[in-house]
Parts: C-alpha cells; structure tokens; sequence
C-alpha cells in the first residue's frame, strides 16, 4: 500500500514523537534524580554538563536530610494524618457508597450526585472559615487539623467510587443470604464487605495519595517545623534565609514523590473510572 | 430438588428489626459521610459567604454585617482585576496547551508497540506525583542562574550568557512558566482521558464507518469526537476547577510575583485572609471562583443527565 521509505518515516516520526513526550513528562524526575546524588561543587559550577555526574555521585545530600532536618518527622507524620484520615475514610465512605448504590429511588441518585460535587469545592475557598473552626477547637498548628478536615474531600471521592463498585455487584447475593437467615445489615456485613476487597484497597491506595498530595490546607493550617506533612516540609522548609539547598530538596522531594507514583500507576485505571462514573460503560 | 431454606426463628431485638427496615439501614448507614460533608464542607461555605459580606478580621472578629461593601472595595482595586484577568490567563492557557498536548500523546499512545507501558508510567508522572514537589523542581529548572533550560539554549548556541532570560523575574515569561507547569501536570490527565474515551468506542462502529467510506479525519472528528465528548468534558471539568482554584504552584514559584504579574485568585484570597488577617475582604475574593465553579457544576449536571437517558 505504502512505499518502504514513506513507512519508516512515519516509523521514524512515531517514535520522535514518542520520545518528545517520555522527556516532557520525566525529565523533572530525572533532574531530581541527578541533583539529588550531586557533589555540591558539581552541581553549583556553571561550566559543567549539567545532564550527568562530572565528579563521583554522593550521598551527603540523603545524609544530611535524615540527619540534620527534621525529614523523618515529617515522613512519620505524613503516615500517621494518612492512617487516620483512611480510618475515617473507610468507616464513613464504604457505607455510604454501599447504601447510595442500593437506593432504589431517585433520592439515591440525587445524593450520590451531591456527594461528588462536594469533591469539586476546593480548598481555597473553604479555607478562612476553616481555619475559624480549628481555631475554635484548638487545633491551630497541629497535623491533627489535617486529620479532621482531609476527609472533606477524601469522602466525597471514595463513596462515589465504592457506589460504582456496588452497584456492579449483583444484588442477589445479598438477597441470597437475606433468604437464608441473614439480617438486611448482617447482608451487607458478611457478604457485601468481603466482595468489596479490591474496591476497599483502591479506597486506602487513593486516600493516601490524596493526603499527601494535598498542599493547600497544610499551608494554612499548619506552620510549625515538626507538625508539617512531608510535602509541605520538603516545599517550604529546606530554605534557610534565601538560600536553597537544592541537592536535599531534590532528595526529598525524590523520596516523598516515588512511593505515591507508584501507587499511582498501578491503580491509575480505578482512578480514571473514579472520577468519570458512569461516562464509559 | 430444590430445598427453600427455612428462615431461622432466632429472638431478636427491637434494634435488629429497625435495621431491617430498608429506608432506615440506608439512612443509617449512609449519615456519617454527609453529616461530615455538611459540617465541614456545607457550613464552611456558608461562613465564607457571610464572613465576605462582613467585617471580620483576625484582629477585630466581629460579626457587623456590612452588605456588598468587601465587593466594591475589592472591585476598585486595580490589582485585583490583573489578579482575575491573570487567573484566566493561566487557567484557560494551560487547559488549552494541556489538551492539545493530551490529544497527540493520545493518539501516539493508541498503538500498540513496544515498551509501550513502560512509556504510559513515565508519561503519567508528571500527574502522579504531589504537585508541590513537581513545582520546586520546575523551580530548579527556571533558576536564574544555574537553569538548566538555560544552559542547554546556551550550549545549543541560541543564547548567550548575558541574554539568557530570567523566566520567574519578567513578569510575562512567569506566566508562561506557571501555564508550563500547569500544563504539563495536566496532559498526562487528558492522555488518559483521551485513551480512556477512545478505547470505549466500539470497533464495529469505526469498522461500519470504514466500509461506509469515512476516512481518517471523518472517522476522528465526526465519529470518535462525539462519542468521547462527556468523557472529555468531565476531564476538562476537573482541569479547569483545580486550575482556576489553585495556590500551590503560584505560591512555590512566584509568590504572585514579579510585581503582581502572577498573582491568581486563590493566592489572593491566601495572602489577604490569612496572611494579612482580613477575612472578611479574603473571603469575598476567594468567593470569586463561585461563578466559575456554578457554571461547571451546572454543565455537568446536564451531562450527567444525558448520559442516563
């Protein structure tokens, strides 16, 4: 059909193609990468080839953050605001996506609907009247502000994302069990639950990622060094004065970034399903 | 045979027969997320509409109600209008170059071939990872002086040393910087929403259209478009309200600077409401995004509509 020489151009313009977006998307990351291992005399000397190591890779920048900033604090307490807030996830959006995916009614739909558009109202408009209301209850400056008010948005997405799980699970089985002696809870309890695993574990990858994603309510809710969230320690306290200190910010940045890629890429599907509901069957 | 089980006659407690009854279970069980929804999404929002309309500072918290009068103040400020104009300068800047973007690496994405996962994780980064960490890195890369966007225009021989651009102090190479970054945290979005919308067109409609002698740009843009379109509108929408309310970037890269140029709406309402104290005025600013994210949540209410009909 086509010439040999017409088709390995267009081979040719592929894989150009191709290759353009690979460094768009990732060079950021291989920047971080190299940065991070640099020597300082490397890395600030502008007659070097910035692209790879002129003098041997180094540790001291990985050293340095574990052992004289407060990283491991702020990684401790990104883990814990992350448990909790997928504790308080779990025990409020399983049910509720459970419930709105069993509604038989309108009512049902109309709430699911609302739920999901609560998702959309961001954070830098509820952020004053936020802040008020930590203040009231006394958890200005503290990561537990955090925990409190992720689930603002890590609820909203989870039950949307379980109510479309559910609602593919065939409601028989629960019907089933209901015939056999079960109570309407008990169904839910000991059928509906143990079926949901898969959905119930894309829940814990996505919260998760979400509350260490999340920068603009640590921001505001939280200034003090040893409260922060590894994001937001990493983003605004490795400056000293007006100096940065780009070999350890990479490096933690690098560190804090990796595990959230990961999970990202191999639950990315969920994710997509998540947020599009019903617009691809 | 079929054995119908007998139900088991088992004492039970009048909670168990409340929870039996389907309406109430499902109130129960679906009250604690809205409740918690209500009270710290719902009631936030109606404190921020009251407190715009107020005089409430950190300094001086009182609840006077002073009608329209943060509004008029805020509209007479010049600085506040660069503000609404830079914020759809960068939302609709970076949505537009993010599509374009998404729509190519889509179609090259389409095909299979080889290492092509590997390709699709590397792509997907840029949208993976914690947007904060992404900026700082961009913000190594645009430094004034050991950018490394620079020095390969140098070594390439487009610069030289003493005309190489500083891109975070000229206020108009700033706002190309945070629609960049914008941009490309979002394209790797838009490929998958993309590829997502294409893979679930059918293929014995493509087929059907093949035979019918549609060829490849009819095929594209009469056939797939339409089909992908809600798909592609609920991607969109997410773009433009996480753009048009964002903070992060702007707040790591330019501080809304140099002299203003950069400043967006949610960077606004940060600096005054918290930063300064003066709720009242940061809440009427933040409050701003209400229109652009009613008409989004309309939008999709009647795409939602459409899809189950």
């Amino acid at each position: 059909m086509s010439s040999p020489v017409s088709r390995s151009l267009r081979e040719t313009g592929f894989f150009l193609g191709v290759t353009f977006f690979v460094i768009l998307a990732a060079f950021p990351f291989y920047w971080m990468v190299i940065t991070a291992f640099k020597q300082n005399s490397d890395l600030y000397d502008i007659t070097n080839t910035p692209f790879w190591f002129n003098e041997p890779p180094t540790l001291e920048h990985i050293k340095y953050l574990f052992e004289q900033t407060l990283f491991t604090r702020w990684l401790l307490n990104s883990l814990v605001i992350g448990l909790c807030v997928t504790a308080i996830t779990l025990v409020t959006a399983v049910p509720a996506g459970y419930s709105l995916a069993r509604m038989t009614s309108r009512k049902g739909e109309a709430l699911g609907i609302m739920i999901f558009l609560t998702y959309l109202v961001p954070p830098t408009l509820l952020f004053l009247p936020l802040s008020r209301i930590i203040a009231v209850l006394g958890l200005q400056n503290s990561m537990w502000s955090l925990v409190l008010v992720y689930p603002t948005f890590t609820i909203p997405f989870c039950s949307w994302l379980l109510m479309g799980f559910f609602k593919a699970l065939p409601v028989e089985i629960e019907e089933a069990a209901i015939v056999d002696g079960c109570s309407l809870f008990g169904a839910f309890i000991k059928m509906a639950i143990p079926l949901s695993v898969p959905a119930i574990l894309t829940v814990v990858i996505f919260t998760f990622t979400l509350t260490l994603q999340e920068f603009v309510y640590a921001l505001t809710f939280v200034s003090s060094s040893d409260q922060k969230p590894i994001t937001l320690g990493v983003s605004t306290d490795l400056i000293r004065g007006d100096v940065f200190f780009w070999g350890e910010i990479m490096a933690g940045a690098l560190i804090a970034a990796v595990p959230v890629a990961i999970a990202y890429n191999l639950f990315l599907d969920r994710f997509i399903a998540g947020i599009t509901g019903g617009a691809v069957k | 045979m079929a054995v119908i089980a007998e139900p088991i006659a088992k004492p039970v407690s009048r909670f168990h027969f409340v929870l039996d009854r389907r309406e109430v279970l499902e109130t129960i069980l679906v009250a604690p997320a809205i409740l918690y929804v209500l009270l710290l999404v719902g009631l936030p929002l109606l404190l921020a509409i009251y407190y715009s309309l107020s005089a409430y500072t950190i300094y001086n918290p009182t609840w006077k109600f002073v009608g329209l009068a943060n509004f008029e103040q805020i509209l007479q400020d010049p600085t506040f209008l660069d503000t609404l104009r830079n914020t759809f300068i960068f939302t609709f800047g970076s949505q537009l170059l993010g599509l374009v973007l998404g729509k190519f690496g889509a179609f090259l994405l389409l095909r299979p071939f080889r290492g092509r996962k590997i390709v699709r994780a590397l792509i997907i980064l840029p949208f993976a990872v914690p947007v904060a960490l992404a900026t700082i890195a961009w913000q190594w890369m645009f430094d004034s002086l050991y950018s490394v966007i620079n020095w390969s225009l140098i070594a390439a021989g487009f610069l030289t040393r003493e005309d190489a651009p500083n891109w975070l102090g000229d206020p108009y190479l700033a706002m190309l910087c945070i629609v960049i970054i914008n941009a490309w945290r979002f394209f790797p979005f838009a490929i998958v929403i993309f590829l997502a919308g294409i893979t679930a067109v059918p293929q014995d409609v493509i087929d059907a259209a093949t035979v019918d002698g549609a060829g490849f740009w009819r095929r594209n843009y009469q056939i797939i478009l339409p089909m992908i379109l809600p798909i592609m509108a609920i991607g969109l929408i997410f773009g433009i309200v996480f753009t048009f309310t964002d903070l992060s970037i702007v707040f790591l890269l330019t501080m809304g600077g140099p002299g203003g140029a950069t400043s967006v709406l949610g960077f606004a309402g940060f600096q005054t409401g918290i930063v300064s104290g003066d709720v009242s005025h940061g809440a009427a600013i933040s409050l701003f995004m209400l229109p652009v994210l009613l008409v989004v949540v309309i939008f999709m209410l009647r795409f939602i509509r459409r899809w189950e009909i």
